[in-house]
């Protein structure tokens, strides 16, 4: 088992190392002339006079705290489904409850207005 | 290092220099399918009918100028192209290519590890593409680039939950969490009256695998849930302002991308290696190119989804669908198990 993320471990640095390899052919033969002009950040040809990193919606930060909630949903459920022939009538309907609670949760989230974008 | 990790880790370099040649040559097919599509002829300049095109695109992208923009957060915009580019291909390391074959007289198993885990971990390593995306949208300090960041991680962690909870009822039938385990339950026979049918999970699990391949479309942003890089509105969303083979380190992720979980569908639902006549390799192959062709064929049918369209159908729409399926397959397999 640990050989195995040994293997893993050792793809995901070999991985690195092709990445690494390409951006340093790269930098060796392409061109570098910077100019001001280069420089700017993309507005549509025109010089951008707002800050660039401003604001925007907090509608982001909604949809990150509802996956918090789900995601630790998603994660009890894994190992009830992998031992599910084992836990039988007694932990389908304890996850039953949960589903439920968090159906429930989620009709009023939607109820409030969180999952609308408009 | 011992004889099988050895043999594992010659696997994994074969395994990502293949995804690599397999993603140019992706691109080129894309073009062409689409020009079909489209009753234009694609690509036929570089090379016999265009074949040497990937290969021009890759070099020309490597002698290009690669700008980073004044304001740039330097050592985040340098990396986050890099980091994209790693998580892509290593997510197939759990991916069972068939048994395992004699080579020189040793035994090399056609996996690169088959770890307890491996739903989880590729679920994981998939989510964790979108750092890339993000990284590299906040520190080209566009705004552009910072919404389509944004618009990348809202929507990858919204179909990240549907992703996952799609594949429980395939758990629940298989009772575990190793794909090497659950491919050799698909080689199973399934016996209904007259009919002989393989025991793929797609037969069992049908709701569960038309939400997975929803979620697998919004998860790896491709049309019709390309929100993040919306050429009409964002110019190009989080690679705005990469240039160069920087640049073409986020498109290889993504084509890398597409090809992974395209074989991971293949494997949860389709049985894998498994087919009629002589299993290996071949099937999963063939397998895998349906879905890569549904996904090209997707992005030529579907217009564009709005975001509130985007979330809407995340949540309102797939999340009960998948939960409601979850509790059904528990019931059927409860009931079919007598345990009612």
């Amino acid at each position: 088992m640990l050989e195995s993320y040994a293997a893993i471990g050792m793809m995901i640095s070999t991985a690195f190392f092709m990445g690494g390899s390409l951006l340093l052919l790269g930098w060796l033969i392409r061109p570098s002339k910077p100019s001001p002009a280069k420089e700017q950040p993309y507005e549509s040809g025109v010089p951008d006079v707002r800050p660039p990193r401003g604001r925007y919606t907090s509608r982001f930060y909604i949809v990150a705290l509802l996956f918090v909630i789900f995601d630790i949903e998603a994660i009890f459920l894994f190992p009830w489904a992998v031992a599910f022939d084992q836990l039988a009538l007694y932990g389908y309907i304890q996850v039953l409850v949960f589903i439920s609670l968090l159906l429930f949760g989620l009709l009023y989230e939607w109820k409030k207005g969180a999952l609308e974008w408009a | 290092m011992d004889a099988n990790l050895l043999s594992s880790y010659i696997f994994a370099v074969i395994v990502l220099n293949v995804l690599l040649g397999l993603m140019a040559y992706m691109t080129y097919i894309e073009r062409k399918v689409m020009a079909a599509m489209q009753d234009r002829i694609g690509p036929n300049r570089t090379g016999p009918v265009g074949l040497l095109q990937p290969i021009a695109d890759g070099l020309k992208l490597l002698v290009k100028e690669d700008i980073i923009p004044k304001h740039a957060d330097r050592r985040i915009f340098l990396l986050a192209p890099l980091l994209s580019f790693v998580l892509a291909p290593v997510a197939a390391a759990v991916i069972p290519f068939g048994d395992s074959i004699t080579v020189f007289g040793h035994e090399v198993n056609l996996y690169v590890a088959d770890i307890n885990v491996a739903v989880l971990y590729f679920l994981a390593i998939g989510s964790m593409g979108v750092f890339g995306i993000i990284l590299g949208g906040y520190a080209s300090a566009n705004r552009y680039s910072l919404l389509g960041g944004l618009r990348a991680a809202a929507q990858v962690i919204s179909y990240e939950i549907i992703l996952g909870l799609s594949l429980i009822g395939v758990i629940i039938l298989s009772g575990s969490l190793s794909l090497v385990e659950i491919v050799n339950q698909q080689s199973e026979t399934l016996t209904i009256g007259p009919l002989q049918l393989p025991n793929w999970f797609i037969l069992s699990q049908p709701l569960a695998f038309i939400i997975f391949l929803i979620a697998a479309v919004a998860e790896t942003n491709r049309a019709p849930f390309d929100l993040p890089e919306a050429e009409t509105e964002l110019i190009g969303g989080f690679h705005t302002e990469y240039s160069g083979f920087r640049f073409s380190f986020f498109f290889l992720a993504e084509y890398i991308s597409m090809i992974v979980i395209s074989l991971f569908a293949a494997t949860i639902f389709l049985g894998g290696t498994d087919g009629p006549i002589q299993d290996g390799v071949w099937w999963l192959a063939l397998k895998a190119c349906i879905f890569l062709f549904f996904y090209i064929w997707l992005r030529t049918t579907v217009p564009r989804f709005r975001y509130d369209q985007l979330m809407g159908l995340a949540w309102k729409v797939l999340l009960p669908l998948v939960l409601i399926n979850i509790l059904l397959t528990g019931f059927i397999r409860l009931w079919g198990l007598g345990m009612l």
